[in-house]
């Protein structure tokens, strides 16, 4: 064994550079495969042509029965993964059957646990000078010794009675480890940070509202959309002192570009959900943020919805890509908003190139203005009819698409260079929501909207798994899901693309078509991201399932249609017939020769 | 409104869980008997539901559904039916009193074991929640017996100036 954790240790060195790369290789380093979030691997023994012969070669329990969001990493001849509270994190041998070199499992006070909104998720560990880091629920940022799994520093980012928490998969660049954090639910303000690697000593910390020494947005210098922005522009589009409360937390993933030393991530909903209790535009909630990497100080930004009404959080993932458009090379930037709205945007410049809804039952909004010359300018026009905000408090705004938990949630897309072409786990579910009055305690939630969630008028499918062209803003091929597509996308080399299903299914399908090439029930239903690996020689493939998270509310129950008559609610069949809980690894790969 | 009325209701709240603790642990028959400014009580002068033939609500039953689903909602799952992480208290409600349904609130719960981590935060102190605690607890009883089924009540009666009233001082 220790002969094991020597040459993984000396694998883990070489490794590290290939996290520059926008193609992860026989090891998986971060939470998105490489800092580009591309979530695609050049690993090409599974196939198009092979892989309906993959087979499960083996699995591994967490022993947490809550939602497994996340994924594992693979660092040399070691896989490390974590699980939901109480965070569990395990380091298994890949050459001995996946056996446990080293296991930690913090104390951290129960009390946490109901300040998590959505279940107590996870969404991944991530590795860097010789430590794995993990945020942990009551928002411990912590380094281990990835050799003996022993803490090396750990720090308190926030304060979890006042309802933040730690749910986010940390990503470490050079010699930095960067987190945010969540609690938009509880009106918490929004931060994100860098902590050094070597000690834990914060680095910078950006917040996502406040004056401007607090968000590091340096005024005329600074822009948006290509404007330099004025002073204290977040504090001037708040009434008073509301974004001390306002939210915006930053629970999502995080790319990284070494080109520019860029680091990306989104802002959330501000608090609280309730639009006439905070009027203006809420900057910088639902926000897409470029950082420089060193120092936090804002390069560009953009809010997708200001002054949002429908809680379209805006943290999903940033994918860094180099495609064409209108023949010319261009460094992009694709995001998937909970809006609905799929923004490819100039990363180096934060200008706005496409803004396309990427579900036709998209409704909120006509489109995004693309005139430069408006003063409407990278807004959404508004329809009056699903404007929570013109209904007003105590009014139930009904038939709005998306549904709260959006087009898309945190599932992040993958693209493969191969087909140029997105992969994106969607839900195709629309609500009513109704915005009253709140008042706001410290570490108690602080909502302020009633929702219902149903499919879109017609539809009986609440999901679908979509490739799109970025470039032009275009839906390529669909294939209808019964729920909500909640985990995460793997592309491959091999033509194939992975994601896996709220029933449990792990399904591969070819990139080119989407055609269904093979799909196994896992344990539980998948919120979890898939990855892949080599070892010894052969191509894996991975996955959590452990159903839970934000689809496990809403669809344990099954979702009502207000459409249809009385008989027929419930109706629509149930999540808790086809899967229940528990935490666990399957691991896949072909035959052996 | 002011600290010390505050203090108040959340006092009477406390008191109000000590005289009814002691009762059966069964929620007993809902029938409505009596009513006062559009809330109705049954025959142990506990907060209940009225639906008409026609599916017409109380308007506390209507409240209930409405901050039901903003402050339970993310743990309880849509129209109490349970989540992967928390119980269903459709099911609850069908073993449980009004006394012990509002100290459960107030003070929140713990099952917390090996296999499991079910922890219910003290709601005592949360506005939203504790001035429309009998509101919630009328909505679950009904949705505990069938009396509303899943879904925004179709129609709801007029709402009380009572209400209104109580609202505003409790709410602030």
């Amino acid at each position: 064994m220790a002969g094991a954790v020597l040459s993984s240790v000396l694998m883990a060195s070489t490794s590290m550079a290939q996290t520059a790369a926008s193609a992860a290789g026989k090891d998986w380093t971060t939470p998105a495969g490489t800092m580009s979030g591309q979530r695609f691997s050049s690993l090409n023994q599974i196939t198009a042509k092979n892989v309906g012969k993959l087979q499960v070669a083996w699995t591994f329990s967490t022993g947490v029965l809550r939602g497994h969001e996340g994924q594992p990493l693979v660092i040399g001849n070691v896989m490390y993964l974590n699980a939901p509270f109480p965070n569990t994190v395990f380091a298994l041998d890949l050459d001995h059957d996946g056996k446990i070199l080293w296991k930690y499992e913090p104390k951290q006070d129960p009390n946490v646990i109901p300040v998590m909104c959505c279940d107590t998720v996870n969404r991944g560990v991530a590795y860097g000078d010789g430590k794995i880091f993990l945020h942990q629920a009551d928002t411990t940022l912590v380094a281990l010794d990835a050799k003996t799994g022993k803490v090396v520093w750990s720090v308190k980012t926030d304060d979890p009675s006042k309802g933040a928490t730690g749910t986010d998969a940390p990503l470490v660049v050079k010699d930095k480890v960067y987190v945010g954090v969540s609690g938009g639910e509880f009106g918490v303000r929004g931060w994100f940070a860098a902590y050094d690697v070597k000690d834990g000593k914060q680095v910078w910390r950006g917040w996502s509202m406040g004056p401007d020494s607090d968000t590091l947005i340096v005024p005329g210098k600074t822009t948006d959309l290509g404007k330099p922005i004025p002073a204290n522009s977040s504090e001037a589009s708040w009434k008073g002192d509301e974004w001390k409360i306002g939210g915006g937390d930053t629970w999502g993933w995080k790319s990284y570009d070494p080109k520019t030393n860029l680091i990306f991530y989104g802002s959330g909903n501000p608090s609280t959900w309730n639009p006439k209790q905070r009027p203006g535009d809420n900057k910088y909630s639902m926000t897409i943020w470029a950082r420089d990497a060193d120092t936090g100080a804002v390069k560009w930004l953009y809010q997708m919805t200001p002054h949002d009404q429908w809680d379209y959080d805006g943290v999903n993932e940033m994918v860094l890509v180099d495609q064409k458009i209108d023949g010319k090379e261009r460094h992009l930037l694709v995001h998937f908003d909970r809006n609905g709205f799929g923004y490819t945007l100039d990363r180096d410049t934060g200008a706005l190139l496409v803004a396309k809804k990427y579900d036709p039952a998209v409704n909120w909004a006509s489109k995004i203005d693309m005139d430069p010359k408006s003063a409407d300018y990278g807004r959404p026009e508004v329809l009056p009819q699903y404007s929570t905000e013109h209904g007003g408090e105590d009014v139930n705004t009904t038939n709005i698409c998306p549904a709260a938990l959006g087009t898309k949630d945190e599932q992040p897309s993958a693209f493969s260079p191969q087909t140029g072409l997105f992969y994106v786990p969607t839900n195709h579910v629309c609500m009513d929501y109704e915005p009253f009055r709140v008042s706001y305690t410290a570490g108690q939630p602080y909502v302020g909207a009633t929702l219902s969630m149903y499919p879109p008028k017609g539809d009986t499918n609440m999901g679908n798994f979509i490739a799109w062209d970025a470039t032009k803003g275009k839906i390529v091929w669909s294939d209808p899901e019964q729920f909500s597509a909640w985990g995460g996308a793997l592309a491959t080399a091999g033509n194939v693309v992975f994601y896996g299903t709220l029933e449990g299914y792990l399904k591969a399908v070819d990139a080119k078509t989407g055609k269904l090439l093979y799909k196994f029930k896992t344990p539980s239903g998948i919120i979890g991201n898939v990855m892949t690996y080599e070892h010894a020689g052969r191509q894996y493939v991975a996955v959590l399932s452990g159903v839970g998270g934000w689809a496990g509310i809403g669809l344990a129950a099954g979702l009502t249609d207000p459409h249809a008559g009385l008989g027929a609610v419930g109706g629509y069949a149930s999540l808790n017939q086809y899967t229940s809980l528990g935490g666990s690894l399957t691991v896949f790969a072909l035959p052996k020769q | 409104m002011t600290i010390h009325a505050r203090t108040l209701v959340i006092a009477s709240m406390l008191l109000c869980l000590s005289t009814t603790f002691v009762r059966a642990d069964k929620p007993g028959n809902p029938a409505a008997v009596t009513s006062q400014d559009g809330k109705y009580a049954d025959k142990d002068g506990n907060p209940t539901y009225k639906v008409d033939k026609d599916g017409k609500v109380d308007f506390y039953s209507y409240v209930g559904f409405v901050r039901y689903s903003a402050n339970c909602l993310q743990c309880h799952g849509p129209d109490g039916l349970g989540s992967t992480y928390a119980p269903s208290l459709v099911d609850a409600l069908k073993s449980m009193d009004y006394g012990t349904f509002l100290a459960t609130v107030a003070g929140g719960k713990k099952d917390v074991s090996a296999s499991q981590q079910l922890v219910m935060p003290s709601l005592g102190m949360n506005k939203n929640v504790m001035c429309y605690v009998d509101a919630i607890y009328v909505y679950l009883r009904a949705r505990s017996t069938g009396a509303i089924g899943r879904g925004r009540p179709a129609a709801h009666e007029p709402k009380p100036a009572a209400f209104t009233t109580a609202e505003d001082s409790c709410m602030g």
